[in-house]
């Protein structure tokens, strides 16, 4: 099959396994789709070599029958991902050259499963952006485009979105603090969902804000997302925020059927000014919904609007505080130093040379919020509002809510370049939807639903109970099902 | 609250960053959008609210305080900088 990088992982593993397709045979498809995709910026560092003994492996314990379902799958990994002996850097320069002597779980967990590493995707710098411009290997190129302009994958699992997409790999590991696995999934007409958080340990994955933080996967359909999320899952000892809970067969968990249940519409998405288009495919996956059987009910979230300054102090003063370990002396990036300096010259010019814009305004922003006299002014009172916005949910969920619907994005992709005079806060609008999940822990679901206008897609967001992602992907399958969704990003590169 | 110039260069020390002094100015403007936008968060009645300390009510699990790994100093070296005679070298902290 000379495009078989274009199968989804269920597609594939059913011909893996009856032999009509091997592994190696897969990978090389992938290859030649990842070195034809370097337009697309997607992918930074390339192991062909790990693919390849991957793949063979995983042709051989196919072939002694009983293999994962991941066996002999290629996949893309966001390179926050600490990869043994391969560059893991965060798309930042102050880790320019590391090569971790360790394996993060979720890798570990995926190459037990036999699943195949084809390389490193590009990132925002540490997971902070919404665009994938501010990494130091240079932005992604999203697949889709409604002219000749570059359009951005969203952020900050920007190269994994775009990767799946257009079809460079099969699926893709992203990572979610505000809306990272999702707003770029609905950017480029994926999947992706993050998990509740605790769900998927974060061990080995460099933190940017570690009560936020939660991996997930990125894939072509929401078996797929099932698929990979169960081979990711699962109680760790090496992190202590991982829930030490079984890990339910969530592909078992699609039947399609949604019958009596009642699905949340919050009022106070309805944001003001919010595009026509975004509503109207709201009011569609609604429609969609009641269709297969569930009752559509309107549900309040009174502290929506305050999510985003919440967490634009939590998550910085977690970054700031998380960030303070690259200070030149254990790995990556040592400044030069001129005579006489000391070591706070090398930390000051260390950071200061290997962080990039960003990363120095939200180290800064969480100093400062966490600097004596400011502590309780701001930290402890988004810690507060915190707590309103989780019991916002907690109460709609025990009004008898199952599922909550919202928009993904509150736009369609946006082009390169074109946020980059904007304020900082008006990229940071981006996360609207999603930011408040993460600051609630709650399990969250990106599904491509329709195409704008021009074209591009547009993904609508579901939002599930604490430790249901099985029955919140089963939503997300009947609202795939009923879209119908199979458009596919036009061959530019 | 805005943040001055001299606030910024507070900041900027604290955090370790080496910002230029001409650049100070433009930082202290961003530093006071990005707080300006967090001032919402006043208009939120917070009383008798605990501040979140974990997202999922579980109890941190305990383990036997005992060595679970170690004997790989070349290891821990490996991605330094600068690694002499089985140390981290920096720059002399002690004159």
């Amino acid at each position: 099959m000379s495009n078989a990088n274009e199968l989804t992982i269920a597609a594939a593993r059913d011909k893996l396994r009856a032999g009509d397709l091997s592994a190696v045979d897969l990978t090389m498809a992938c290859l030649t789709a990842m070195d034809a995709g370097d337009t697309l910026g997607a992918f930074v560092h390339k192991t062909p070599e790990i693919a390849l003994e991957q793949a063979r492996a995983a042709d051989a314990r196919l072939q002694a029958g009983g293999a994962p379902d991941l066996c002999g799958i290629p996949l893309g990994i966001k390179d926050l991902f600490c990869t043994k002996g391969v560059p893991s850097q965060a798309a930042s320069n102050i880790l320019a050259g590391f090569k971790p002597e360790y394996e993060s779980t979720v890798t570990a967990k995926l190459f037990d499963a036999g699943a195949v590493m084809l390389g490193k995707l590009n990132m925002d710098e540490f997971a902070m952006g919404s665009s994938n411009e501010s990494s130091c290997y240079g932005p992604v190129v999203n697949p889709w485009r409604s002219d000749d302009r570059e359009l951005s994958p969203g952020g900050s699992s920007g190269g994994s979105a775009a990767a799946v997409a257009g079809d460079l790999c099969l699926a893709a590991t992203g990572t979610d603090t505000g809306g990272s696995i999702r707003q770029p999934a609905a950017f480029c007409g994926i999947v992706g969902i993050k998990p509740t958080y605790g769900r998927v340990s974060r061990w080995g994955i460099i933190a940017y804000a570690s009560s936020l933080d939660q991996a997930g996967p990125m894939t072509k359909s929401v078996r797929d997302a099932a698929i990979l999320l169960g081979a990711m899952a699962g109680h760790d000892p090496k992190d202590s925020t991982s829930a030490d809970l079984p890990v339910p067969d969530f592909e078992a968990a699609l039947t399609g059927d949604i019958r009596g249940k009642k699905i949340g519409i919050p009022r106070e998405y309805r944001v003001a000014g919010m595009r026509p288009e975004i509503q109207k495919i709201w009011d569609k996956g609604a429609e969609m919904l009641r269709d297969a059987g569930a009752e559509i009910v309107e549900v309040s979230l009174p502290h929506t609007k305050y999510a985003l300054p919440a967490y634009y102090v939590i998550a910085p003063a977690e970054a700031s505080s998380n960030l303070a370990r690259y200070d030149g002396v254990r790995y990556g990036h040592r400044a030069k130093l001129a005579a006489g300096d000391g070591i706070t010259e090398m930390y000051e010019k260390t950071r200061a040379e290997g962080f990039g814009a960003e990363v120095q305004r939200r180290v800064m922003i969480g100093t400062y919020v966490l600097s004596a006299g400011f502590y309780d002014a701001y930290y402890n009172r988004a810690r507060k509002v915190r707590a309103l916005i989780k019991r916002d949910f907690e109460q709609a969920f025990a009004a008898g809510v199952d599922a909550i619907l919202t928009p993904a994005t509150p736009t369609p992709a946006f082009g390169l370049g074109e946020m980059s005079s904007a304020d900082p806060v008006e990229m940071y609008l981006n996360d609207v939807f999603t930011v408040t999940l993460n600051l609630a822990g709650l399990p969250g679901v990106s599904v491509p639903v329709g195409l704008d206008a021009d074209g591009l897609p547009l993904g609508l967001q579901l939002i599930g109970r604490p430790w249901e992602e099985g029955e919140l992907l089963n939503h997300a399958y009947v609202l795939e099902r009923a879209a119908g969704f199979v458009a596919k990003p036009q061959k530019w590169w | 609250m805005s943040i001055d110039v001299e606030t910024a260069r507070r900041v900027a020390k604290l955090a370790r960053i080496q910002v230029d002094e001409h650049d100070l100015p433009a930082l202290a403007g961003e530093l006071s959008n990005i707080l300006g936008f967090m001032e919402q968060l006043n208009e939120v009645d917070v009383t008798g609210v605990e501040p979140m300390t974990s997202v999922t009510p579980m109890r941190l699990k305990r383990r036997a305080d005992v060595v679970t790994d170690g004997n790989i100093q070349e290891l821990v070296l490996k991605n330094a900088p600068d690694a002499r005679e089985g140390f981290f070298a920096v720059p002399k902290v002690v004159e």
